[in-house]
């Protein structure tokens, strides 16, 4: 199937995948490194594996970024 | 009214000459007043440029001194002011591009005792800090106090920023519920930042200030704009402010400022 995520199209070969393994075929290691939108929704980090996506489904990872100063 | 000179109508002929911001635009930043969180890489630019629009009064705040390290991106500061106050150092440059704005420098680091006495003489913040505890704290305190605010980051390539307009746009805690545990997310002094970067995002979040102050254009309100510099890929993600936002939303659980632990400045 394929979902849009960061505005890029991904074809995923898994039937019914997971954002956990989404997050992490796109090298986001650690979750808690992220705040993540499915479809303009905020989905907490405890329900990434249980989040199942379809086909279509628009994914946005919102990086930390704390840097400024030093 | 405020009867500009003609020395004033030259130095913001440009300004003055935008059909959105005009002599009334002009007015509007004469009588502004900004506070800039961190004499920094963010902070350098920000200060620079307020000064430079004529906005009445700038508070510049960091309890930082100047390092050679920081040459690389603060342009705020020379290599004369190694080892200076960073906020005096930075004052200094601003009065030398623009006598007619008051600066005030504040060599002290903002915390959960001082921070609401210190915003509440401002009409917008600009968050320049390079800690999540400080810019958790700066949202908290600017959503209590209802003082709009621009968010800022920035990290090797990469840089993010929104504006906050407390009850009414989503607040970095709508996006962000919390700092994200200690050393999961590298910071400038450990992962790097091309020095160009700070200028890019603090230019953005400065002109944000502006817009904001002459209400001209559309702000970052309720977006996230986001840019990778290696390819100049720049995108902004719709937000929505939550309900259950702990700070802003129905029924907020935060309802106090408390200092998290300052995982960052431990790492220095």
């Amino acid at each position: 199937m394929e979902i849009t995520v960061n505005g890029v199209v991904q074809s995923i070969a898994a039937a019914e995948p997971d954002l956990l393994s989404v997050l992490k075929s796109n090298k986001i290691e650690d979750p808690q490194m992220v705040a993540v939108q499915l479809n303009g929704q905020f989905i907490e980090s405890s329900q990434y594996a249980e989040t199942i996506l379809s086909e279509g489904d628009v994914v946005e990872f919102l990086y930390f970024m704390g840097g400024g100063s030093r | 009214m405020i009867n500009f000179t003609t020395e004033q109508l030259n130095r913001y002929s440009r300004h003055i000459l935008l059909q959105d911001v005009g002599v009334e635009g002009q007015v509007k930043l004469c009588r502004a007043r900004v506070l800039v969180v961190g004499a920094g890489g963010l902070g350098s630019p920000a200060a620079l440029y307020l000064a430079a629009a004529g906005v009445g009064t700038i508070g510049i705040v960091d309890n930082d001194q100047v390092d050679i390290s920081n040459l690389q991106r603060q342009i705020v500061h020379g290599t004369k002011d190694i080892g200076r106050s960073k906020v005096e150092s930075a004052a200094e440059a601003m009065r030398a591009i623009n006598p007619d704005v008051e600066v005030r420098p504040l060599a002290t680091m903002l915390c959960a005792d001082n921070i609401m006495e210190i915003i509440k003489d401002y009409d917008f913040v600009l968050d320049g800090c390079d800690n999540f505890p400080t810019k958790f704290l700066v949202n908290d305190a600017c959503v209590m106090a209802g003082i709009p605010f621009s968010h800022g980051g920035i990290l090797r390539f990469d840089g993010q920023t929104m504006t906050v307009i407390p009850g009414e746009s989503a607040c970095y805690r709508c996006v962000f519920r919390q700092p994200p545990p200690p050393d999961s997310v590298p910071t400038c002094s450990q992962a790097g930042v091309l020095g160009a970067i700070a200028g890019m995002l603090g230019t953005i979040q400065t002109a944000e200030a502006l817009k904001y102050i002459t209400g001209s254009g559309r702000l970052l309100t309720d977006t996230l704009l986001s840019f990778d510099a290696r390819n100049m890929d720049f995108r902004k993600v719709s937000l929505r402010r939550q309900e259950d936002c702990p700070v802003c939303g129905a029924h907020p659980t935060i309802t106090e400022l408390t200092d998290a632990e300052q995982t960052v400045c431990a790492l220095k």
